[in-house]
């Protein structure tokens, strides 16, 4: 876990994966535990597919400064083939780490990460929510393993808090609620850090 | 009460607790959020507002002005291309003395088409008459646009108010923001009373008739005495606002000024992120500090002026170019204000930001890197520069 003052998240996705709402929700539940907090997304061509960048600030003091984040200490991949084609270690802290959605492991994956000597977590978010929500919403089960990983939140206050978000989200369609939490469940435990 | 809100959605949230008479409605990125979110608690019954759909933002500011002029409160929000088309409007909501709350989430002019954030959509209408006031972040957007209203109607001002905030940057994050409960705002908002208006039975009149030059110049000068006395207005508002909120606004915000002597002039939410560069900057004995423009209309020459009275360097940052030759708005208006000054600051112009790009804090040091050799050997260089600017002569 990395103990500074102000906690620096960075999101790569792709176009109509989710990334921006999880970045949002992370915001939205770390305010709620009394944190500091920005999550905004980094808007390029809108349309389905294209990278997308999102960002968390989580502080104890309320953050003015309003750039993109260039020296992250976590960042999440929710798409695995943007690994091919982002710079996504740049700037990573060397006390930080990266968080990848894919069904490899951690040892596998470093492989494809020249230069970056961190550490490497992943977790299958891909195959979690196909098998509890039937399709592919690979972004809230990558939430739950960045809460994992970082220790920003602590877990269990974490898990209630964002079921109460959930209930204002998900107000017209209760039954994604369950779903939901039951993937970020499942992140949580399976998350692997290597 | 704590809440996370973006800066749309603090400013929908605004516009529910006010429960404007009218709103006219026409969706621009990245203002969309702003009507669409209101939207919903007009389905929702929340709120007793005529929503006006309209096919374009000329039309959604002449709803505005209709409903105003019939004696209505009506507010729009729109950025960009959208405030370029309500031009003529905008003039005429000024002129007819109409005190409309727009909204303008500032984005980058076309062309090349932008999506991204700068000022050039509202630095075009500075000279409209409209009173502008600008925020650094999700809860000043908030703030500035529950005190519109008492600014724009009081009977010494009667003008509209544009309301501005950064686009993406504020209006698409998420921060935490305190809000006001609403029976507070709907006090502080009181009634809409205006002595004169369209449907008034007792006493009709006719609004934006041809008006001959016998008549002309003294209805502009009126509003230019308005445009003063929107001063005054602005920080009494200011005043009672800090009591219901604890917050307190002035016409600009001096940080860390007291001794400053290299100092920044700048808006929006890169004063925010030059805030953290002072901090650094002052951990190291740097004498810096930042004076971030709120209110752009009316001008606050004066006191602006003696902000900056004792400082030794100024750089002047403008997110819009003006395509003056001399420099962008922001910094026409700091020099003309300076030059009553027995002694004066150096000054510089830095242009940046343009069509989104971001600014670091690492780039406001480089600005007073730049100010403090400036400090020391009395050579400004060139007058005006392009931060960040790739090609032949710029990055300064």
């Amino acid at each position: 876990m990395v103990t500074n003052d102000m906690v620096e998240i960075r999101w790569h996705g792709r176009g109509g994966q989710g990334a921006k709402m999880a970045c949002m929700l992370l915001a939205d539940v770390a305010g709620l535990e009394g944190k500091f907090v920005q999550g905004f997304p980094e808007y390029g061509p809108e349309r389905m597919g294209a990278p997308i960048t999102a960002y968390n600030r989580i502080s104890e003091k309320r953050c003015t400064i309003h750039s993109n984040i260039y020296y992250p200490d976590y960042v999440v991949v929710v798409d695995e083939s943007l690994l091919d084609s982002v710079d996504v270690t740049g700037g990573l802290k060397e006390d930080g780490a990266i968080i990848i959605n894919t069904p490899y492991s951690p040892q596998e994956m470093r492989i494809r990460l020249p230069g970056w000597a961190g550490k490497v977590c992943t977790v299958d978010a891909r195959r979690i929510s196909e098998e509890i929500l039937g399709s592919n919403f690979p972004n809230i089960p990558m939430l739950g393993a960045v809460v994992q990983v970082s220790g920003v939140l602590d877990t269990e206050r974490f898990l209630a808090d964002i079921e109460e978000s959930f209930e204002n989200k998900f107000a017209s369609r209760p039954q994604l609620i369950q779903g939901n939490m039951a993937t970020l469940k499942k992140s949580l435990e399976e998350v692997q850090i290597g | 009460m704590s809440h996370r809100l973006s800066g749309n959605e603090a400013i929908a949230y605004a516009m529910k607790q006010i429960d404007p008479d009218v709103m006219g409605a026409f969706p621009i990125t990245p203002s969309t959020e702003i009507p669409e979110y209101f939207a919903q608690y007009v389905a929702n019954g929340e709120v007793n507002t005529e929503y006006v759909a309209v096919e374009s933002e000329h039309s959604s500011m002449s709803v505005c002005i209709a409903a105003q002029a019939a004696g209505a409160r009506a507010v729009c929000a729109t950025s960009s291309c959208g405030l370029a088309l309500m031009y003529e409007l905008l003039y005429v909501a000024a002129s007819c003395r109409l005190p409309i709350s727009l909204v303008c989430v500032n984005r980058a002019l076309s062309g090349p088409i932008n999506i991204n954030h700068d000022y050039s959509d509202s630095m075009g209408g500075r000279d409209s008459g409209w009173i502008q006031i600008y925020a650094e972040n999700n809860q000043e957007a908030y703030d500035n646009f529950i005190m519109a209203m008492p600014i724009g109607e009081h009977p010494n001002v009667r003008l509209p108010v544009m309301t501005c905030m950064d686009g993406f940057i504020t209006s698409h994050a998420v921060e935490n923001i305190e809000l006001l409960e609403t029976d507070v705002v709907r006090r502080f908002i009181g009634e809409y009373n205006p002595e004169h208006y369209l449907l008034k039975r007792e006493n009709p009149l006719a609004v934006g008739p041809y008006d001959l030059s016998p008549y002309y110049m003294e209805h502009k000068v009126m509003q230019a005495e308005a445009m003063k006395a929107a001063k005054v207005r602005i920080l009494e508002v200011a005043a009672k606002f800090e009591k219901i909120s604890g917050r307190c606004y002035g016409l600009f915000e001096e940080y860390r000024m007291e001794d400053a002597e290299l100092a920044l002039v700048l808006m929006g939410s890169t004063a925010g992120t030059a805030k953290a560069a002072v901090d650094k900057l002052r951990e190291d004995g740097v004498k810096a500090g930042l004076v971030k423009t709120r209110v752009f209309r009316p001008f606050p020459g004066q006191e602006l002026a003696r902000a900056l009275a004792g400082t030794r360097a100024v750089a002047v940052m403008d997110k819009s170019e003006g395509f003056s030759a001399n420099g962008g708005p922001l910094f026409a208006e700091t020099r003309s204000a300076l030059y009553d000054l027995k002694e004066r600051p150096y000054l510089i112009d830095i242009v940046y930001g343009l069509g989104g790009r971001d600014v670091k804090v690492e780039d406001i040091e480089k600005v007073f890197g730049r100010l403090a050799d400036i400090a020391v050997t009395g050579e400004i260089g060139p007058l005006y520069t392009h931060m960040g600017q790739r090609s032949k002569g710029g990055d300064r």
